[in-house]
């Protein structure tokens, strides 16, 4: 125990460290990845003005609210990505991880949980400024600030294994591009990105509920600034819970008759 | 006439290329249906809650993002390939190449790549904006067309004058990397007509990142409400632009100092 979690400390400084040492480049990213959040606030923003003030239980200042705290889920949502592990796998690169006694999988884990923790000292000014261009109608209580903040760091893990089990495909093919952007379109109208789930139609909200992606993206926003119960809050965290169990199963099972398979060409 | 020829075989090198390579086709198509599935959900389901948005309806916004996604496939397939590898280049001092050779240097690292796949973007948008156009039953006028044609043209060229622009600036910055990441977020501004955004943003998407000019102007003579005032404008901003991209890239040039090659 006591070993994993020196390893965790000392991956997570090295990636603060390293990280912290492009702050202009870190900007330029989420700079560029704010510009989508904006388009859709204004978007619905317009039409919700036009419908009187609201549609879907969202006020322009409620969609202001929801759209700035989606740039940092969706910073949260930020891990290695199953086109890195199609090059790690494909190029050989796993070789060298493979001769550590420890698996792989943590180093990916802790790498970017310690850059989170930059992306959210610089997330803060950015979001500041939002705030004052946009006027989001934000008053969360005390429990839903403490269910966020643990939702965020689970939503985190859930896409951490979720991609990891998408990338490890690449153990079998080596053409995996088409399945990952199907995964990615899948996500980006299933999870609350491209619109709140509630604005959705109903049987997509219901089938929303049996994927992973919601619990990964739209329940932390919701649990900020949506009107959750407290047993929805609870069911939510339940729901971030089991993904994760079942992730870290799956990974951990499929790593088991993958890595039989991988044969390095190169690295 | 000599520099149409030299884009001419160049553009013919990159078709070829590209041909070796078929399976990304499928894969181009794939993604350009994924891309297009997407911006008709999103479309729709701002449909389902009002019946126009910021004076646009459904047809005319349809014509929008056939029109976006047009320039889209024009801005991946010619113009973001060659300033990738021009970045690039500069970075790795391996611009002498190119600089050695006797065409017009800024010619030269313009017309150097073509990625043809990616002209099923171009494809697909036209075919949504002629879906679009037989929703608001064929009802464009010669006029409305010729500001159509040239406005695009407009569109790219000032597209292309910004990435140049930005390209430039690795003489001086050398990572500029992320500002391809940063460009395609704002761009994807353009799917939307311009005066839905607020007044700061739409001067930003105006004249600083070109997005109005590129996509929302030829929508505007598709759907006919450009005017003539508006058109003259994109045509001075062309002009204009154009002279400062080519001043900043001579200035650039100077200062580039090969690192190795």
């Amino acid at each position: 125990m006591k070993r994993y979690f020196d390893y965790y400390r000392a991956t997570m400084k090295l990636s603060v460290l390293e990280q912290l040492q492009y702050p202009v480049a870190n900007y330029f990213y989420m700079i560029g990845m704010i510009a989508e959040p904006v388009i859709y606030m204004v978007v619905w923003s317009a039409v919700a003005r036009q419908q009187g003030g609201m549609v879907g239980g969202y006020t322009p200042g409620a969609f202001a609210a929801y759209y700035i705290v989606w740039t940092l889920v969706r910073n949260m949502n930020i891990v290695f990505t199953p086109y890195g592990w199609e090059w790690r796998i494909r190029e050989g690169q796993l070789s060298m991880s493979l001769l550590r006694p420890i698996h792989p999988l943590h180093g990916d884990v802790a790498y970017f949980a310690g850059w989170k923790v930059v992306v959210i000292l610089l997330w803060l000014p950015l979001a500041f400024i939002l705030s004052l261009i946009f006027k989001p109608e934000l008053d969360p209580t005390l429990l839903q600030g403490v269910v966020f903040f643990f939702a965020i760091w689970m939503a985190y893990l859930i896409r951490t294994m979720i991609l990891s089990l998408l990338g490890m495909v690449t153990f079998w093919t080596t053409r995996v591009s088409a399945l990952f952007e199907l995964y990615f379109a899948a996500e980006l109208i299933l999870s609350g990105r491209l619109v709140p789930l509630s604005l959705m139609p109903d049987w997509v909200q219901k089938l929303a509920w049996f994927f992973p992606f919601r619990w990964a993206f739209g329940f932390p926003i919701e649990a900020l600034v949506g009107n959750l119960s407290t047993s929805d809050l609870f069911t939510g965290l339940g729901m971030q819970l089991a993904w994760i169990l079942f992730g870290v199963i799956s990974v951990s099972l499929i790593w088991k008759i993958a890595i039989r398979r991988f044969s390095a060409v190169g690295g | 006439m000599h520099g149409l020829r030299l884009a001419f075989n160049y553009l013919r090198i990159g078709v070829l290329n590209e041909f070796q390579y078929r399976a990304n086709f499928y894969i181009q198509i794939l993604q350009t249906f994924i891309a297009l599935a997407t911006g008709l959900i999103g479309l729709n389901l701002v449909f389902s809650q009002t019946d126009q948005l910021g004076g646009w309806s459904k047809p005319e916004l349809l014509a929008v993002m056939g029109v976006f996604i047009t320039m889209g496939g024009v801005i991946r397939s010619a113009i973001q390939p060659n300033m990738e590898r021009l970045m690039e280049e500069i970075r790795e001092g391996k611009l002498d190449f190119a600089l050695t050779k006797p065409a017009d240097a800024q010619l030269l690292v313009s017309v150097r790549e073509f990625r043809f796949w990616q002209t099923v973007d171009v494809i697909t948008g036209m075919v949504v904006m002629g879906v679009a156009l037989a929703q608001m039953n064929w009802l464009i006028s010669g006029w409305s067309a010729l500001g159509f044609f040239t406005a695009i043209a407009m569109g790219a060229v000032m597209i292309y004058c910004f990435w140049l622009m930005i390209t430039t600036t690795a003489f001086w910055f050398v990572r500029v990397h992320e500002i391809a990441n940063l460009f395609e977020g704002l761009y994807a501004a353009g799917r939307w007509p311009i005066d839905i955004y607020p007044n700061w943003l739409r001067i930003g998407l105006t004249f600083l990142v070109p997005v109005a000019f590129a996509v929302t102007v030829p929508a505007e003579a598709l759907t006919g409400r450009l005017t003539f005032q508006t058109w003259i404008g994109a045509f001075v901003l062309t002009i204009v632009l154009f002279t400062i991209a080519r001043t900043i890239w001579k200035i650039g040039l100077r200062s580039y100092s090969g690192a190795s090659a």
